[in-house]
């Protein structure tokens, strides 16, 4: 088995990206770019229950669960949050739940989206977060009761 | 403002945007470009300069103190009133209540007149454009006291369907609570006619005037109307400042809102009598500082004239319109041939959030979203627009500056 990057050095990859840009123009173009890149959703999945809460724009999480690893599928109507939600799966998908809900994503902050876009609530971009990161903890729950 | 002349408000806003100082600002590095004015407006130097003046040199607590500055406090917060009054063209002082905004001046009326004389089977009409501040306290009501809350619905270029109006009007209806000009697409509503027709089958209005206020002459005896609201922080004056006009013999009957200090005359445990009016509704410390501050504001609109600033905002409107028609894929939603300056909007293929947050990278403050009308977006089969709305201190320069961000950012998120 091919060794998996750590959510640590995913996180890095990205910063590196964003250091690239002198702007924000070209920061929020990457943004809109990494959100028109990502797979749409299959309608079966657009439901309510997918939805995330706390957004401006609807946002909809999809979370599976194989050979100890959490994979994450979500869209967006709007594409700046779906460049977000991009990074995030880019981030968090493919890993170990234990490693998803202790994942400090201190990459949001060193890109400057805590200050030029999170302040404005309406992103979501915590709620998107706080909702992997159940998933998640549901499919730590779900294994250890498993194993009982 | 001794420098500031009619035709320079007319033919250069520079004057003008002189005496806000926060439009020198930057943001995110651009000049900033504020047309959310529809949410709140900005605040001219004099009524900065009266709150921090009420600060430094006269703060006290009004109506009960007999030292000097109670009562330089108490004369100046009553003054406001008689600016309120005289603003909204009400017959007495004591027909003005004063509220933290129009949200809480609906509510008093919902909580005391509507409880009392609102019953089962009973109607309240509101219009499908309402803000949700002039639905929600409706519906709690109603819902206490077995009534009904009825939209009148709205046609598609965003005004009231009067014929619907005149068929939902019956001898059920006891209130239509309708807004002045709509938060979200501008449309001014007929409120003479429909106060007229209310009246004619007994029922009472409220006139939401949160966003007319600030944009048209009017008076409310001349509307006829039995409530009228506003809030003071959009129409330059600070927030928690606000009035509730209510005619008086309506007010003298009305059971009370809040107990406390100051609404009463005399407390026993045996029974306690209430003021008159208008303090019967002001029960606690008001706000002192910021409707002091509010007769600032309404002098300063005063001074440049209602109507000089209806005839530039006109003129911004409709060069407005004019430049954001021309963008591909923009539609216009609300095109009522009576229009405040705000003008909401939806790109095809563009989610409103993505635009206001590129826009807001090139410093122009829109808003987006449903604007707390979400009835009114349904009713539209959208999820919500972009607005951009125009204040007396909005330039022509920016306008083009949200013309020409609005063609970037369409082009980038396309």
């Amino acid at each position: 088995m091919a060794v998996r990057p750590t959510i640590e050095e995913l996180e890095e990859e990205i910063v590196e990206n964003f250091s690239l840009f002198d702007s924000w123009d070209e920061k929020y173009e990457y943004i809109i770019d990494l959100g028109k890149k990502l797979p749409a959703l299959e309608a079966e999945h657009k439901k309510d229950e997918n939805k995330v809460r706390g957004c401006q724009s609807t946002v909809w999480l999809v979370a599976s669960y194989s050979d100890g690893l959490v994979h994450f599928k979500a869209d967006s109507d709007a594409v700046i949050v779906k460049g977000l939600i991009s990074m995030l799966i880019q981030v968090l998908s493919v890993h170990t739940p234990d490693e998803i809900i202790q994942a400090k994503l201190g990459f949001i902050d060193r890109i400057g989206m805590t200050t030029h876009l999170a302040q404005t609530r309406s992103n979501g971009l915590l709620s998107m977060v706080k909702q992997m990161k159940n998933f998640a903890l549901a499919f730590k729950l779900q294994n250890e009761s498993a194993k009982q | 403002m001794e420098t500031l002349t009619r035709s320079e408000l007319l033919t250069d806003s520079t004057a003008i945007r002189q005496q806000f100082p926060i439009l020198n600002r930057m943001v995110k590095g651009k000049p900033l470009v504020y047309l959310d004015n529809a949410a709140t407006t900005q605040k001219p130097l004099a009524v900065i300069d009266a709150l921090t003046h009420y600060y430094s040199h006269y703060n006290a607590n009004i109506h009960r103190g007999i030292h000097s500055l109670a009562e330089e406090a108490t004369a100046a917060f009553e003054a406001t009133r008689d600016t309120v009054k005289e603003f909204i063209g009400a017959a007495h002082r004591e027909e003005i209540i004063f509220t933290k905004g129009a949200t809480e001046g609906i509510n008093l009326v919902a909580y005391t007149w509507a409880r009392k004389n609102i019953k089962a089977g009973d109607e309240i009409l509101v219009s499908g454009m309402e803000h949700h501040s002039n639905i929600v306290p409706w519906q709690i009501i109603a819902g206490e006291n077995g009534a009904r809350v009825v939209p009148i619905p709205v046609l598609d270029d965003g005004t009231m369907d009067m014929s619907a109006f005149q068929r939902l009007l019956t001898k059920k209806t006891k209130l239509v609570a309708v807004v002045h000009a709509s938060n979200s697409l501008g449309t001014i509503n007929p409120v003479n006619s429909i106060v007229a027709q209310a009246h004619a089958v007994g029922a009472k209005v409220l006139v939401d005037g949160a966003q007319s206020t600030v944009h048209l002459s009017f008076d409310v005896q001349d509307m006829d109307c039995d409530f009228f609201v506003f809030s003071g922080h959009k129409v330059y004056g600070p927030t928690g400042s606000g009035a509730l006009y209510g005619k008086k013999e309506l007010l003298e009957t009305m059971p009370v809102f809040h107990g406390g200090g100051e609404m009463i005359k005399e407390v026993s445990f045996e029974g306690t009598t209430y003021n008159e009016l208008p303090y019967k509704y002001e029960a606690g410390t008001p706000n002192i500082a910021d409707t002091i501050a509010l007769k600032f504001a309404l002098d300063f609109v005063n001074e440049i004239g209602k109507e000089t600033i209806h005839q530039y905002e006109q003129g911004l409107l409709n060069y407005a319109t004019d430049a954001l028609e021309q963008i591909k894929g923009l539609k216009i939603i609300g095109k009522a041939p009576e229009k405040t300056s705000v003008i909401s909007f939806i790109v095809d293929g563009v989610h409103p959030q993505d635009l206001g947050i590129l826009l807001d990278n090139k410093g122009i403050a829109v808003r987006t979203g449903h604007h707390c009308t979400q009835p009114l977006m349904d009713r539209f089969g959208i999820p919500g627009t972009t607005r951009a709305s125009f204040a007396m201190y909005t330039s022509y320069a920016e306008i083009d500056a949200l013309t020409e961000g609005l063609e970037r950012s369409i082009k980038t998120l396309l």
